[in-house]
């Protein structure tokens, strides 16, 4: 088991009360199982069982989080999301590990798909989760994409220029906020720093705001002439 | 009042319908699996469509207010595609634990056939392990037999008709379906069910016990509103307010809740993990206005500016 999967394991058994027999005996049937019913199973009766409330986590929690997966923040996560991504690294590799996520992608509902995503940077594989990573970016709903953008390291240590520049653009067009990126300034390039000028120069003409965190990845650029003429313009304006 | 409309196929339908019926007082409605208009003919098809329903479906609702569900299975047209029917039940069981799922159904007989009858069977003997509610369909041709051979078939597998919703009832088919312990649904549907002058001489007849209201809205010519409009008519024609808020609301819940997925709480205290995810709120019951019902003209003509 990984580190970050006892860590998972730890926080979900303290929160799950009178549930707490059925967790252990149902990951053990989900860690032997032969077939993978018991894991489907799992995946329905979590937010049954446990309920959907956040996990409480404090600080020592979150530092060995990110000690255990550097990025990795699972503030914000719920009880029964924590716990499928629990079962999901518990269950037997039997068959390649992004077969099995593609899997239970495909028939996620809502919340089950954000834990899915979310789980992202403790899976194995991770370059063979790359079209399913870009489904979930093409979600219209924005808590799923949010799932993937948002403080979650995966695409900061996976995704190349092309698929980092497109979840930003993104992330503007459906008003979720840039600040929550991991890796945002680090990331930036100048290819983006290009579009987002554009983007940036488009909003100014049609007289709509622009985000206030489109400028973090165009600090990294201060000096190239397109990203300066509108710094300087910026801050000029009233 | 609150209301709920219990059986509304809203795959087929516009914002614009999710708004009106928002306005209307509609806080919660159930999504049941049902039969496109046009034949599935891959199981991938099909498990999409379902994903669907459990997914985008919820979330778009939400963005106006109203709490989703859905009912899953295979519907009777569809059963009669094998192929495809034997692939639909492979993947069910997969799906009936799923967030909101409130029942097995729309199911039951469409003509009435072998595989019908082999693929309703089976999915009740499903409701029955996983203890969820039914919806049954009941077919429209040969209407009072297929409906009494619903109930049969429930009786004989087992099944409580505490969880068992008969849906498309008419003024033939409720007396049996009460008398056998049966929840009574209507769909309000123009032209083909039942109108909703009718079915507030059934509501003055039968009373509120057991009886649900629905629109059945879907690709077909009907109403969004058909919850909402009977409730306003039942009330101005005299039924008693307490029976209107049982059929347009209470019933509904108290069938589809004991899936244990459908709580009142859900659209008055939603909590915070769906309230960032799922559901925007009902800016209506917060804001304390009084439901109204317009026309989609008014809706449509409202505003000239489009930002
Ligand atoms: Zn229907």
């Amino acid at each position: 088991m990984t580190l970050a999967a006892k860590l998972l394991r730890t926080w979900v058994l303290a929160q799950a009360g009178g549930e707490a027999h059925w967790l252990t005996q149902s990951l053990d049937r989900v860690a032997s199982a032969s077939q993978e019913r018991d894991l489907y199973i799992f995946m329905g009766l979590a937010p049954r069982r446990l309920g959907k409330s956040d996990l409480a986590l404090g600080a020592d929690d979150l530092a060995a989080a990110d000690a255990a997966c550097p990025g990795w923040s699972p503030k914000g996560w719920s009880i029964d999301g924590a716990a499928r991504v629990l079962a999901l690294l518990t269950a037997p590799p039997t068959r390649a590990f992004a077969d099995r996520f593609k899997d239970l992608r495909r028939t996620a509902d809502v919340a089950e798909m954000i834990a899915l995503y979310r789980g992202l940077p403790l899976y194995p594989e991770p370059d063979r989760l790359h079209f399913e990573v870009g489904e979930g970016l093409r979600s219209n709903i924005k808590a799923v994409f949010e799932s993937i953008a948002h403080h979650n390291p995966f695409p900061r240590d996976h995704f190349d220029d092309h698929r980092w520049n497109q979840m930003i653009l993104k992330a503007l067009f459906v008003e979720s906020r840039l600040a929550s990126v991991v890796g945002l300034e680090a990331r930036s390039n100048p290819d983006l720093a290009r579009m987002l000028v554009d983007y940036a120069e488009e909003r100014i003409a049609a007289d709509r705001p622009v985000p206030e965190d489109l400028w973090i990845p165009l600090r990294p650029f201060h000096n190239t002439p397109g990203v300066a003429a509108i710094l300087q313009r910026e801050e000029a304006a009233p | 009042m609150m209301l709920i409309d219990p059986h509304a196929h809203m795959i087929s339908r516009t914002t614009d319908d999710y708004q009106a019926m928002a306005d209307a007082g509609v806080v919660a409605l159930i999504e049941p699996a049902f039969w496109v208009g046009q034949p599935r003919t891959f199981v991938g098809t099909y498990v999409d469509y379902l994903s669907t329903i459990v997914g985008w479906e919820r979330f778009r609702a939400g963005q106006f207010g109203i709490r989703h569900y859905c009912t899953v299975g295979l519907n009777s047209k569809e059963a009669n595609n094998e192929e495809l029917a034997e692939g639909v039940m492979d993947w069910l069981p997969r799906f009936a634990l799923k967030e909101g799922v409130v029942a097995i159904g729309e199911i039951g007989y469409d003509e009435q056939t072998p595989l019908e009858d082999k693929y309703f069977r089976s999915q009740l003997e499903l409701a029955e392990e996983l203890n969820l509610p039914v919806m049954i369909h009941t077919p429209h041709r040969d209407k009072k037999r297929g409906t009494s051979r619903s109930m049969d078939v429930c009786e004989e597998h087992g099944i409580d008709p505490g969880m068992v919703i008969v849906d498309h009832n008419n003024e033939e088919t409720v007396a049996e379906t009460l008398q056998r312990g049966f929840w009574a649904g209507f769909s309000i549907y123009p032209s083909t069910k039942m109108g909703n002058a009718r079915m507030v001489e059934i509501l003055r007849q039968y009373g509120g016990e057991r009886i649900i209201v629905d629109s059945a809205c879907d690709w077909g010519i009907s109403d969004c509103l058909g919850v909402a409009k009977t409730a306003q008519l039942a009330l101005e024609r005299g039924i008693p307010k307490e029976t209107v808020q049982k059929v347009c609301y209470q019933n509904a819940l108290d069938a589809y809740g004991q899936s244990g997925q459908m709580k009142e709480e859900d659209w008055l205290e939603p909590p915070a993990i769906d309230q960032r995810t799922l559901f925007e709120g009902n800016s209506i019951l917060r804001g304390g206005r009084e439901p109204h019902i317009e026309e989609p003209g008014d809706r449509r003509q409202r505003n000239l500016l489009i930002e």
